[in-house]
């Protein structure tokens, strides 16, 4: 597939699961039940980036010895739960990351 | 009743704040996606189409690698279905509109706009009253095409050495701050990046985010219903 072809699947995707609750539903087509999974899927699905993008290294191999991705994940991580801020998180996180890289 | 452009000007007003982590979201996604080979203009089309953070961060992670299309457009879609949780949740502010007007609403339906507007939406009964969510969405679309604008003229100038790919898991670990007060997330959590991570070299077609979602929804599912009985 293209590049292009991909870019418009994964938009047309992307459009219609905002659609179709909008045009399609009458009334309450969601029980509470259902809400609730789905204000789940952000932390079921993130995850799934967050670790392979942290323990795995670019050869495709779990690494975790020598990995200064995951302290830096790791202070990311506290400093996000303490200040609840988006912007201290990420960068808390690269400011560690170039600090163990560079410095250390 | 408020007039439409006050309506359209509260919207702007009140997602404003939710805009200041939109600002390096766009430029690492502008950057990073010159940097895997995408196009200046490929790279512009992704925000102007799919005008989605995590979606196009998931196309750029799974694209670099080498995940096959049909996995790609599949994990884009589990990552929206959030969406359809938004949409369910204002569809009901909707309902009275004309077609053009879902048609052109569903394209703001973000997680920033929904976020300030779902309360608006609740206190407010005007008809104008989904302007709020236009103005919402369209600050942020103006946010996010300007950034990723500016990341594809950073993006030549940044050396790979800065490691600037590590922003992706960041990103997200931002996204899920919250979570990570709650326990039931937090066991999701652990076991959907478990699940990933395992399964990165086993499952097939780099499908491991799709896998790994499934089985921390699965996981959601068990606790919250023994939660219920308790």
């Amino acid at each position: 597939m293209s590049n292009w072809a991909l870019i418009l699947y994964c938009g047309l995707i992307t459009y219609l699961t905002r659609f179709s609750m909008i045009a399609l539903i009458k009334k309450e087509m969601f029980n509470d039940r259902i809400r609730k999974i789905l204000s789940f899927v952000p932390s079921a699905i993130f995850p799934a980036i967050i670790f392979p993008a942290i323990f795995i290294n670019d050869k495709g191999l779990f690494q975790i010895e020598d990995n200064p991705k995951i302290l830096a994940a790791i202070i990311a991580m506290i400093i996000g739960i303490f200040s609840r801020s988006i912007i201290a998180t990420i960068f808390s996180g690269l400011a560690s990351y170039w600090f163990l890289i560079f410095v250390v | 009743m408020k007039s439409n452009f006050k309506v359209f000007l509260k919207g702007i007003i009140d997602v404003s704040p939710l805009m200041i982590p939109v600002v390096p979201f766009g430029l690492i996604f502008g950057v990073l996606a010159i940097d895997i080979g995408f196009t200046p203009i490929e790279t512009m089309a992704m925000s102007l189409i799919i005008f989605g953070g995590a979606s196009q961060i998931v196309l750029l992670q799974l694209f670099s690698g080498g995940a096959s299309s049909l996995v790609i457009i599949s994990s884009v879609g589990a990552v929206n279905s959030r969406h359809l949780l938004y949409g369910a949740v204002v569809s009901e502010h909707l309902s009275d509109l004309k077609l053009i007007w879902k048609i052109i609403i569903s394209y703001f339906l973000i997680d920033q706009a929904f976020a300030i507007s779902n309360e608006y939406l609740k206190k407010n009964k005007d008809n104008n009253r989904y302007f709020h969510l236009v103005g919402g969405g369209a600050t942020c679309w103006v946010i996010w095409q300007s950034t990723t604008f500016l990341g594809i003229i950073l993006g030549a100038a940044i050396p790979e050495k800065l490691g600037l790919s590590f922003a992706v898991p960041l990103t997200f670990l931002a996204l899920l701050v919250n979570d990570f007060r709650k326990f039931i997330n937090v066991i999701v959590i652990i076991i959907s990046g478990l699940v990933a991570t395992l399964g990165y070299n086993y499952i097939p077609f780099r499908a491991y985010v799709i896998v790994a979602a499934l089985a921390g929804l699965f996981t959601a599912m068990i606790l919250t219903t023994k939660n219920k009985k308790v």
